[in-house]
């Protein structure tokens, strides 16, 4: 308190040294804001350390909701930062968010869930170096009553198509994140163009969403994940299940990593981030991320370490070096 | 800093037993009270002496200026956040600096906030100090900036209350420190450029309504507590 006391008489001081520069006054303004930003950053930082080599590094990793929401990195990312003496920086965007802020070159490495756009962000030519991380599913939830009747339904875009038909009220994610993507995949899958008073985006994350949903009696698409860490606090259920419980392949929900392109942004921090996808898809980090659980249940299964090789998960889906003008 | 502000988050923990771990509510109190008050003083340090050469000043067009500053005070705080991610963003001007997703541009983003409402009241304040003040400071001999150090001692209630009112516009906006801050945390918990303001969103974000009503409270009890500082400090060098 007796520091904010002083800066405000320093502020007030100072003003009036600044005040005699007269007309200059904007200028100075300008001068004295970064100059002070700059002084009281370092009495601010408290945490940061200087060391030599990779240690006391930055690693910018843009990410979905999901990852970030339900805990799990939190969990991991303490080995890695012991590993190698580095902080990581993870900032929860959303899918869309994630790639954009990557594709501006202020994250080193990106974890989302929409192959679509990850494969638009390598073609770009700002993504490389992408592997199959671990996946969980997607599930359709609703409320008990089922007004829709689409509970058990072994199709995803049956029950889609089924609420579309009875004007059920559905919570849209409406905010180009993974599961927003997804849902949209879904509804072009039906061949339904929704829209109309029962069809709502909020525009907000998927534990905002899963809330409105049960305010409204809605159904909403959710990632298995943030349903079950949400299970206990909504009146919804789990109507369509995804391939975990073996449901419909088409409610996947794949998480991939890559790391920035250094050709692209050469001031990704490109070791760092290559050192962090190498961790993350090894045999121990894997193995951990399949024993984490929230409420009793595993959330992601890994999918990194595998005896076959999977080159589809290096390139954009479906490419072929035979294919031309790739 | 903060030692019997951190008291209330540790009340509030042992009143509703929160899902927090430790050092995180303590934590992220630092982070609003470091940037939100930075911002605020380098505000002031811009604000004061705008407000009082405008206020002294005769020019044509004094009027739009004022029309100016107030609109300013309406800046959507997304917007604010917008354009201050295309400045540090590593492909903006600022790029080199690597300001993106750090307190330094959070301070930027609410300095930007900040300096309009400060100014607009400052100078409203200014304006309403007598104009007997100034001309008797200058007839007493004093300078130009003897003249101003009059009328800002006498306009101080005012200027506090402009204080304030950047202050609490800073602490309680979410959008731009959001945007170029990032919400990030350390692994365990500690914050790094994660406000009040943003961690209350976030767990909205995961439908947690009620922990995201306690971190409400922890902020109005820190605004309160500011505002208790400020206006007890207005009173002493009232005294003085």
């Amino acid at each position: 308190m007796t520091i904010q006391r002083r800066e405000f008489v320093a502020a007030l001081g100072a003003a009036g040294i600044v005040s005699t520069a007269g007309c200059s006054s904007t200028d100075g303004g300008d001068g004295s804001a970064s100059d002070g930003g700059g002084g009281n950053g370092t009495d601010g930082d408290d945490g940061a350390s200087e060391s030599v080599g990779v240690a006391g590094e930055t690693l910018t990793l843009t990410t979905t909701t999901s990852t970030y929401d339900t805990g799990l990195l939190d969990e991991i990312h303490t080995g890695f930062e012991e590993m190698y003496g580095v902080t990581v920086d993870a900032v929860p965007q959303g899918t869309g968010a994630a790639l954009e802020t990557a594709r501006n070159g202020d994250s080193d490495v990106v974890m989302v869930h929409a192959r679509g756009l990850e494969d638009e962000f390598m073609r770009n030519g700002y993504g490389i170096n992408r592997r199959d991380l671990m996946f969980n599913d997607f599930v359709i939830v609703g409320p008990e009553s089922d007004p829709a009747g689409i509970r058990g339904s072994g199709s995803a875009t049956e029950a889609l198509t089924a609420i579309a038909d009875a004007e059920a009220t559905f919570v849209s994610r409406g905010d180009n994140s993974g599961t927003h993507t997804k849902e949209l995949n879904l509804w072009e899958a039906a061949g339904t163009d929704p829209g109309g008073d029962w069809y709502q985006e909020t525009g907000t994350g998927m534990g905002e969403a899963l809330n409105i949903a049960d305010q409204q009696g809605a159904y909403t698409l959710s990632d298995r994940g943030t349903f079950i860490s949400q299970r206990s606090e909504v009146d919804l259920t789990i109507l369509v299940q995804g391939p975990i419980e073996d449901g419909p392949e088409i409610l996947a929900n794949p998480y991939g990593v890559m790391a920035v392109n250094p050709g692209v942004h050469e001031n990704a921090n490109y070791d760092l981030a290559m050192a962090y996808i190498g961790w993350i898809t090894s045999p121990s980090v894997q193995t951990a991320i399949s024993e984490y659980q929230v409420n009793g249940e595993q959330l992601f299964f890994p999918e990194a370490v595998s005896e076959d090789p999977d080159f589809q998960q290096y390139v954009p889906e479906g490419w072929s070096s035979d294919s031309a003008d790739e | 800093m903060s030692v019997s502000l951190a008291a209330t988050p540790e009340l509030a923990l042992a009143l509703f037993d929160l899902p927090f771990r430790d050092g995180y509510v303590r934590s992220i109190i630092l982070v609003s009270l470091y940037v939100s008050v930075t911002a605020v003083a380098l505000s002031t340090l811009v604000s004061l002496p705008v407000a009082v050469v405008i206020g002294f000043a005769d020019f044509p067009g004094k009027g739009f200026v004022k029309s100016v500053v107030n609109t300013g005070m309406g800046f959507p705080s997304v917007v604010v956040g917008l354009v201050v991610l295309f400045a540090v963003s590593n492909q903006g001007p600022l790029g080199s600096l690597e300001l993106i997703f750090t307190r330094e541009a959070m301070i930027m983003s609410q300095f930007v906030l900040a300096t309009p409402p400060i100014t607009a009241i400052s100078l409203a304040a200014v304006d309403g100090v007598d104009d007997g003040v100034r001309d008797a400071a200058r007839a007493l001999g004093g300078t130009r900036l003897d003249a101003a150090l009059v009328v800002v001692k006498e306009a101080r209630y005012g200027i506090a209350t402009a204080v304030l009112a950047g202050f609490g516009r800073a602490i309680s906006e979410v959008g731009s420190v959001l945007i170029v801050g990032g919400n990030i945390t350390s692994a365990d918990g500690i914050s790094k450029t994660r406000t009040l303001t943003t961690a209350i969103q976030l767990e909205a974000r995961q439908g947690q309504y009620e922990t995201a009503l306690v971190l409400g409270a922890v902020l109005v009890a820190l605004v309160l507590a500011v505002n208790a500082v400020v206006v007890r400090f207005g009173d002493r060098g009232a005294q003085g």
